[in-house]
């Protein structure tokens, strides 16, 4: 064999080390970081602790799973922090009048109806989703804005903070619960169903998709619908947790959302990913601020290297990408 | 003749994946002479060029220019020794000026500030090298095809380029466009700069060229002088074997008695098609020939609900077929293999699989839930009988061959046995092996009932698959020729609307 060849199959094979990474990365990422923590703290593996961190996670988890349907079917959503907070403002107004459950729904199919209309502006206005979906943040932003007046609306109706507080089974919070129903159900719809399939098609290669008889559009809407909605649940859950709201709640929130997917090994450009990628990354985030608060690092330096796993995440992806093309 | 070769290529070797592109490709280009590389789709030509442009690396081997050992790691290795490409997409910035886009990465400055006068003088001297005048200022995507080529010719000359390699150069060309290249090329020639030239059109390939170097199946066949080659001699070369037997004998046509299934009545669309009437029967393979541009990929498209049309009447089994999306031709039973399987075809990311039941989910499904070892069993009855040849079927698309592809595109068509085939440009990109499988497999579609309308660039492909052959020319129907009796020659002329074709 000639030093060339060898070399070939050496870059062959270095091309599968790297989808390799990028595969399995974030299984390796979130185990070693787990037994890391595990080992250096004592804290850390107390049930305690772990329901603490999938609590505080579960707003951003509900919303990652949501952004996970939009992104791999080829879209992009910076809406859902304002969507979280307009969710939270009209619960923790109707608090008062409704029960908790009640206002569950209302906040969920808030967020649907501002999520579809996202999805319409991408879909039939045609409009770019990165600026779609930050002018309909803006907006949004803004109403909520006009119903609070400015000032933080607080919950009196006790019964409203169970949602946040209330422990549903064995410690384990509503929150925790309804973030793991939403992300099984999520799954099962892109892993299981042909409307998961048609999600990927639309995002791996929109024409394609088409000449494959695939509705593009709606597909892309009901993607966004259900990032709305996930944006929603998230809003009324911390709205009852903290037993007020107010406009700004949550801004920048969105970019932690995109970062998990992201992070979780769900490809920006669309057409692969999936649930429990982003549940992990969204766990791989979490426990690093954990791991900070635990061993008592500066948290200035959480950012910097929050950052870098992003930048790794997407370069990985990259890398991976032009390998095996 | 002693003299230097421009370039020479010693025993190169490329390969992409697990596929051998090229093998031991020994090949010597004088200068100042046009040397055409010619061969079937997947022979090489394309990737040869590449490497000689820096393109690609070669895996093995070495390459001289000028007399000197050189090892290209990207085109601005390449340019540094005056070798440069005008690639088949041409590499433009559509929004910028013909004077921008032709210093392009070369601006002239003084000091990092670019000087538009000296450009502009400089311009005015290209172009009378080159022979033709294009306005600097025009915006080039506004320009025709031919002209957007012409700037890329600039641009070479605008970096003292003394070998171009061109490939397919006139695949987007009108008759007289090329033979208006030709003469540019020609120009060049005379002034010293060698051109390497990639193309499958024989018949201008031997027009134009000095030498001829064949190619097939990455494997490097004879180099000789033009003049003592024939369109005859280069495809006998580039097939392996005589051109009879590429093509499967044909079925005889269907009679009166057969059903029509497919009937086509004024179908027009402004600015692709008008007034387009056919009928297709059960068993018969009709073939949409006629240049790019020409209105066959629009009929297809329009047929299969991909673009709407603005009159005319399809009907189907006789009942009137109204289709507004590619969902509802499907649901009515017609099947189009677009014109680009990447691009249009295949999601390239995804599995074989997942390609394979795309279009077709309700049959692996209940209730929206897929029914996985259903779906599995039916895509490997499909590929199997289609004839894919891959590994697993988890593998990417996109590491599969190009035959192999377009196999899995068939896969996908047929998973659900469609009533109405079209089939736009089913063999581009494939290799001769998986051609000949491709054409038995239409052949058999056909033979089991089903109507096949066969669109394709390659005239030999439409005579030697299709029972009746319709000539498209600017959008209209010019020409019904018989499969069997008409001549290659017979369909260029109604294509190009002239009584001697370009030769």
């Amino acid at each position: 064999m000639s030093v060339a060849s060898a070399l070939a199959i050496g870059r062959a094979r270095g091309g599968q080390r790297l989808s390799v990474v990028r595969d399995y990365g974030i299984v390796m990422s979130f185990v070693a970081l787990f037994v890391t923590l595990t080992a250096t703290s004592d804290v850390f593996l107390t049930q305690r602790n772990l329901l603490n961190v999938l609590d505080q996670s579960a707003a951003v988890g509900l919303m990652a799973c949501g952004g996970t349907l939009v992104i791999i079917a080829g879209g992009f959503d910076l809406s859902v922090g304002a969507i979280f907070a307009i969710t939270g403002v009209i619960a923790a107004s109707m608090a008062k009048y409704v029960d908790p459950g009640f206002a569950l729904v209302l906040g969920m199919l808030a967020g649907l109806v501002l999520g579809a209309v996202n999805g319409l502006l991408v879909t039939v206005g045609r409009v770019n989703p990165f600026m779609a979906t930050l002018a309909s943040s803006i907006i949004i932003r803004g109403i909520a804005l006009v119903i609070t007046g400015g000032f933080l609306v607080s919950v009196t109706n006790r019964s409203f903070s169970t949602l946040g507080r209330g422990v549903a089974v064995l410690d384990v919070k509503w929150s925790i619960v309804i973030w793991l129903v939403f992300a099984l159900a999520c799954g099962f719809l892109l892993a299981r169903t042909t409307f998961g399939r048609h999600v990927y098609a639309a995002g791996g290669n929109a024409d394609a998709a088409r000449l494959s008889g695939i509705s593009v559009g709606v597909i892309r809407t009901i993607t966004y619908a259900v990032s709305g909605m996930s944006a929603g649940l998230a809003g009324v859950i911390v709205t009852s947790r903290v037993s007020s709201s107010q406009a700004d709640a949550g801004t920048g929130i969105e970019l932690s959302v995109i970062a998990a997917i992201v992070i979780g090994g769900t490809s920006i450009m669309g057409g692969e990913g999936a649930i429990w990628r982003s549940v992990l990354g969204v766990l791989l985030l979490a426990l690093i601020g954990n791991g900070f608060n635990l061993l008592g690092v500066n948290p200035i330096y959480q950012q910097i290297l929050q950052g870098a796993i992003i930048l790794m995440a997407v370069a990985v992806d990259a890398w991976a990408r032009r390998t095996r093309a | 003749m002693s003299q230097t070769p421009h370039v020479e290529l010693r025993g190169v070797s490329k390969r992409f994946g697990g596929v051998e592109a090229l093998s031991d490709i020994d090949l010597a280009i004088a200068p100042a002479s046009i040397h055409a590389l010619v061969g079937e789709n997947g022979a090489g030509k394309s990737t040869l060029g590449k490497i000689i442009a820096g393109l690609h690396p070669a895996d093995d081997g070495t390459m001289l220019v000028e007399g000197r050992e050189v090892r290209y790691h990207s085109p601005s290795d390449a340019l540094a020794d005056g070798v440069t490409t005008i690639a088949q997409e041409l590499m433009l910035v559509p929004q910028r000026s013909v004077l921008d886009n032709v210093f392009l990465g070369s601006e002239h400055n003084r000091r990092r500030i670019v000087t538009p006068s000296s450009m502009r003088a400089r311009y005015a001297e290209l172009c009378e090298r080159a022979g033709f005048d294009l306005p600097a200022d025009q915006v080039v995507g506004g320009l025709r095809v031919a002209d957007q080529q012409k700037v890329e010719i600039l641009r070479a000359l605008a970096r003292n380029a003394r070998l171009i390699v061109m490939d397919e150069p006139t695949a987007a060309l009108t008759a007289d466009e090329s033979e208006r290249l030709f003469s540019v090329v020609r120009g060049l020639r005379a002034q010293g700069t060698t051109i390497v030239f990639v193309s499958h059109f024989l018949r201008e390939v031997l027009a134009l060229c000095d030498t001829v170097t064949v190619l097939r199946d990455g494997r490097l066949i004879r180099t000789g002088p033009a003049a003592e080659e024939t369109p005859d001699s280069l495809v006998t070369a580039m097939l392996g074997q005589p051109m009879e037997v590429a093509f499967p004998p044909k079925a005889p046509a269907p009679g009166e008695g057969a059903p029509v299934v497919l009937s086509v009545r004024d179908l027009s669309r402004a600015g692709a098609i008008d007034g387009i009437s056919f009928d297709v029967r059960a068993g018969e393979i009709v073939g949409l020939a006629g240049l790019i541009g020409s209105g066959r990929t629009e009929v297809a498209r329009a047929l299969f609900g991909a673009d709407r049309y603005d009159r005319g009447e399809v009907r189907l089994d006789g009942r009137v077929l109204k289709v507004r999306s590619p969902r509802g031709a499907i649901r009515a039973g017609i099947a189009m293999l677009p014109e680009s399987r990447k691009d249009q075809g295949l999601h390239m990311h995804h599995s074989i699989v997942r390609n394979v039941s795309l279009a077709h989910l309700g049959d692996v499904s209940h209730g929206g839930v897929l029914a996985s070892p259903a779906e599995r069993r039916r895509v490997t009855e499909m590929t199997e009988r289609v004839d894919v040849r891959a590994e697993r079927l988890g593998a990417w698309i996109s590491t599969l061959s190009g035959g192999n592809q377009q196999k899995v595109l068939f896969a996908k068509w047929l998973f659900h046995r469609p009533r109405v085939l079209l089939a736009d440009e089913p063999t581009r990109g494939v290799d001769v092996g998986a051609k000949r499988t491709i054409y038995e497999l239409i052949q058999s579609l056909a033979a089991e009932g089903m109507a096949v309308v066969l669109i394709s660039s390659e005239v030999e492909e439409v005579l030697g698959l299709a029972h009746r052959v319709l000539v498209l020319r600017g959008g209209e129907l010019v020409e019904e020729l018989n499969g069997d009796l008409a001549t290659e020659d017979d369909v260029l002329h109604a294509a190009f609307a002239t009584g001697a074709v370009a030769s």
